[in-house]
């Protein structure tokens, strides 16, 4: 598909960065606010999709590749693993928490109870989050992409 | 009727039975039958995960290898999407 008019352009421009600050807000205070990885992740691709949509596929295309992205999901997934690894290693058991309580990175414990938010809290989910994050966002970016590029051309080539 | 439409006439048969009657084995609603892990989770999420957010730890902590499977059936459905949409060389 093909680029939109001029309307439409001028307001992904607008939009765009708005989508783009929500998306990562939601990743980023996974641990404290509603939502996590994977619902900031799928925030931040519809926003993409939103380029595609008003910028054409054939433009972006020439933007970023989709090996790139495809790498980038990798990348988030083996983080993902690593993290929950390092459990393993630092900790007992596969997926254990070995940063939480340890008053190192993110490794503050709040009271019990009703406390306010600390970011600083949350042992190693901060950084599943940011690495499901990651790869929520190149995973449904790609395939978004690669489908809208496909029913764009006739014949793929190069 | 062919042989075939029979076993499979009694199989379904047999399988909504089950369904109905277990009807009467849910437990009412709101008032759930074991509540020993949703109380420890409830009073211990922040001392043990550290985090003030108990939704997120039962995700990313206590159901880890959940979040895994989600994570792997988000990479095999992008391998899928690549793999049909590849560049085919001319």
């Amino acid at each position: 598909m093909s680029g939109m008019s001029k309307i439409v352009k001028t307001s992904v421009n607008i939009l765009f960065p708005l989508t783009m600050i929500f998306g990562l807000y939601v990743i980023a205070h996974g641990h404290l606010t509603p939502g996590g990885g994977f619902q900031g992740g799928a925030i931040v691709a519809s926003g993409c999709a939103m380029i595609v949509v008003a910028y054409g596929s054939k433009w972006v295309f020439k933007q970023i590749k989709e090996k790139r992205l495809s790498s980038f999901e990798s990348i988030g997934g083996v983080g993902f693993i690593t993290v929950a690894l390092l459990g393993l290693v630092f900790s007992t058991v596969f997926f254990g928490n070995f940063l939480a309580g340890s008053n190192l990175l993110f490794g503050t414990t709040p009271a019990t109870g009703s406390t306010g938010a600390d970011f600083n809290t949350g042992g190693v989910l901060p950084l599943m989050n940011f690495a499901v994050g990651v790869k929520v966002i190149a995973g449904l970016f790609v395939i978004v992409l690669v489908m809208a590029y496909a029913s764009s051309v006739k014949e793929w080539d190069t | 009727m062919e042989k075939r439409t029979i076993v499979a006439v009694l199989v379904f048969a047999i399988v909504a039975v089950f369904f109905f009657f277990s009807i009467f084995l849910i437990h009412p609603f709101g008032k759930p039958g074991q509540v020993n892990m949703d109380d420890h989770i409830i009073a211990n999420t922040q001392n043990e995960t550290g985090t003030n957010n108990g939704v997120t730890s039962v995700v990313f902590d206590y159901r880890g290898f959940d979040t895994l499977g989600e994570a792997t059936i988000l990479f095999s459905a992008v391998a899928g999407v690549l793999m049909i949409f590849r560049r085919v060389k001319q």
